[in-house]
């Protein structure tokens, strides 16, 4: 199956209300530092492309840049970590986001139901936490709600160390607009957003991965 | 299967001959007491169905008072809506081609031989045998099931035990030991059932389509189904979908750890497990999915006897202290709320109790329990607008001495027969109580004393049960279950559907 790449993901997503941080898609390391100045620090500069899958595994992830300088660094060494099976590439610069809550969400094809979708409590822990609510789709506002109701860890979406409380109506939305996404686009396969982090209380797609059939 | 209405060449009109048949024939009938054609003619006739009765056997032999004949074609037509077949697979075919000609248009199949033997010739008998039934217009249940159980009828027509008492609940199940096992249950509470059929292969008939017949079954006001496989997910939550808007269902899935966790290439398939994806399907389609088979018959003996609350606020009523605090434990446990009593409310206890009373909630009324005050504090409590359900706890504890003093060397010296009757009428009083303030309020009030099952003719749970309830054998239980009506009435509100 085919995989789009992050920049793809996120636009087609994006297209069905998903919320993501502004980013900019650039080719060079000078283009990546000027995309920074606007968005202010610090940022993250990620390599891009259709080929490239494991990004946080190969190191093409950097984190927490906080200058025009070590941008300019970042993007440099990434550019020089391609290998020749990458296919096409680019520099993807987005602001950096703190989050102490991770959610994750997503859309998966189950052999017995059909077209699903998923809201969970996100972090590197997910799997073991495996805290998951699914729907089979398409689903309605209510179900949205209601999934959001199933997971156990009901005290992180609360007012949580300082931070205000999940907004709910607009965690519901994310699944609305993943399950428009499946419905309408009869060719996607899957879709992750891991992480949906909660920044100020409302979630942001800081990564995204669609398959397409 | 096609058509509806209530005539004799609908879906309806077959279903009734199933549950509801003016005659019943057992074809195979048998002389041999440990046969299935010995037991379930032995069934009919032993729990009173009025119906006539007929019978096959290949000797034309009389069974059990009833004079078989060897031929189908010599029995009377218009007179027989069912036949209970226990005659060999390979012999079935014949056998409804000539029932039909008697005008028989529903067949239950306990016959084994056919797609459960995994084999070729087992399923192509069995895909034979459906093409049949289509044909002549007959229901086809089963094959390899237990049998089909209706009270309004007195129809028992199983090859097992036990013949349940009349209620409200409808049941089906993939597996017919199932079927005995919520009989079992239906006798243990009292709390009885509409109609029971073991979906046996469920060739023809499936478990959808005696749930979607339930559902406009007058008799049925709750639907409990046990299934294993489900084939086409999403076709059957589907259905299911649908007939959960009319009736509540109850659902326990076997194998439900089978499937596990698949490779998959996303996060999200990764999590995507069997059961995870079942479990949101039933809440999305509003089946009330239990996990455990007791649990199962607790929730649907609640749903048939209780009416749903509106709100998920609880006040609990004990006679005594232990009991509130760990049902107020498995409370927090759930989506229901353990309130904070109102002040209003508080006061008017206050009235009712001496002073040591717990003054919250859990109400522990601490030994201030009288023929007057458990009614009034139970009616305060539910009739208040802050309230949407009471658990009663603490019953039968005199009722319980009161056996030990009527079992005891001392009986009915020293006046122990005066103080037995008034334990034993003072604790059918509270139970009455509890009964008759929920009717009136319209609001869940569920009594739970482990005495239910250590003790069923204890005066308590004995009048729960003759007050048409479920006496739940624990608290914990009493909260499983509220928590599922809740959760039942929630889903109803929030699609905008009348709350039944």
């Amino acid at each position: 199956m085919p995989t789009l790449s992050e920049a793809a993901s996120k636009q087609l997503l994006a297209g069905f209300g998903v919320p993501f941080p502004p980013e900019h898609v650039v080719g060079s390391p000078d283009d990546a530092a000027a995309a920074a100045d606007t968005l202010g620090y610090p940022v993250v500069v990620k390599l891009g492309g259709e080929g490239i899958a494991h990004k946080t595994e190969r190191g093409l992830v950097r984190l927490g840049l906080g200058s025009a300088e070590q941008v300019r660094d970042a993007a440099g060494a990434l550019l020089a970590a391609v290998t020749p099976d990458d296919g096409d590439v680019h520099l993807l610069v987005a602001p950096m986001l703190r989050a102490t809550r991770e959610l994750i969400a997503g859309l998966h094809n189950d052999p017995q139901f059909g077209m699903t979708v998923m809201l969970g409590v996100g972090g590197i822990l997910a799997e073991a936490v495996a805290d998951v609510a699914f729907r089979l789709l398409p689903i309605e506002r209510v179900d949205a709600e209601e999934m959001i109701d199933d997971l156990a860890l009901q005290a992180l979406l609360g007012e949580f160390r300082g931070e205000p409380a999940v907004d709910r109506t607009a965690v519901a939305d994310v699944l609305l607009g993943l399950s428009r996404a499946a419905t309408e686009r009869s060719d996607l396969a899957s879709a992750d957003l891991n992480p949906l982090l909660v920044v100020d209380g409302r979630p942001v797609a800081v990564d995204a991965l669609v398959e397409l059939r | 299967m096609a058509g509806s209405g209530g005539g004799a060449g609908t879906d309806t009109g077959r279903f009734r001959a199933l549950f509801e048949p003016r005659g019943v024939l057992v074809a195979g009938a048998s002389t041999h007491p440990g046969k299935f054609g010995f037991v379930s003619l032995h069934n009919i006739l032993a729990c009173g169905y009025e119906g006539k009765v007929f019978a096959t056997n290949r000797d034309g032999a009389e069974v059990l008072g009833v004079r078989s004949v060897a031929e189908v074609d010599d029995l009377p037509a218009g007179e027989i809506d069912l036949v209970f077949v226990c005659t060999p697979a390979s012999t079935n075919a014949d056998l409804l081609r000539a029932c039909a000609k008697k005008g028989i248009t529903a067949a239950f199949i306990a016959s084994a031989g056919y797609g459960e033997t995994q084999t070729d010739e087992g399923r192509q008998a069995e895909a034979e045998l459906v093409a049949l039934a289509d044909e002549l217009g007959m229901l086809l249940a089963g094959p390899n099931g237990q049998g089909v159980v209706s009270p309004p009828a007195k129809l028992c027509a199983q090859i097992v035990a036990p013949y349940p008492p009349r209620g409200h609940i409808g049941i089906t199940s993939q597996s017919g030991n199932f079927v005995s096992s919520f009989e079992n249950y239906a006798q243990l509470t009292g709390v009885g059932i509409s109609r029971a059929v073991s979906a046996g292969n469920a060739a023809a008939v499936t478990v959808p389509d005696y749930l979607d017949y339930y559902a406009d079954d007058p008799e049925t006001r709750v639907a409990l189904a046990y299934v294993e496989s489900v084939g086409d997910g999403r076709a059957f939550v589907e259905r299911l979908r649908g007939i959960a808007a009319r009736l509540p269902i109850v659902l326990v899935k076997g194998g439900a750890s089978a499937g596990g966790q698949r490779a998959a290439a996303s996060h999200t398939g990764a999590l995507a497990s069997d059961d995870r994806v079942f479990d949101g399907a039933c809440r999305q389609a509003g089946v009330s999915r239990a996990d455990t088979i007791e649990q199962a018959y607790d929730i649907a003996a609640t749903l048939a006897t209780q009416p749903l609350p509106r709100g998920n606020r609880v006040v609990v009523v004990s006679t005594a202290g232990g009991w509130g605090v760990v049902t107020a434990d498995a409370l927090a446990r759930t989506s229901l709320d353990l309130i904070g009593l109102p002040d209003g409310l508080r006061l008017a206890i206050d009235a009712e109790l001496p002073p040591r009373w717990s003054r919250n909630n859990p109400i522990d009324m601490a030994g201030g329990e009288t023929r007057d005050t458990v009614p009034r504090v139970l009616q305060l409590a539910a009739s208040h607008p802050d309230v949407d359900a009471v658990i009663f706890l603490g019953m039968g504890i005199q009722a319980n001495q009161a056996k030990l003093m009527r079992e005891g060397p001392f009986w009915p010296e020293h006046g122990l027969e005066r103080i037995v009757a008034y334990h034993e009428r003072q604790d059918a009083r509270f139970a009455e109580a509890a009964a008759s303030v929920s009717e009136a309020t319209d609001k869940p009030i569920l009594s739970a004393t482990e005495l239910a099952i250590t003790s069923p003719a204890n005066a308590a749970p004995a009048a729960v049960r003759a007050s048409g309830r479920l006496c739940y054998a624990s608290a914990n239980r009493a909260v499983t279950a509220l928590d599922h009506l809740w959760r039942r009435s929630r889903w109803l509100q929030r699609r905008g559907l009348p709350i039944r």
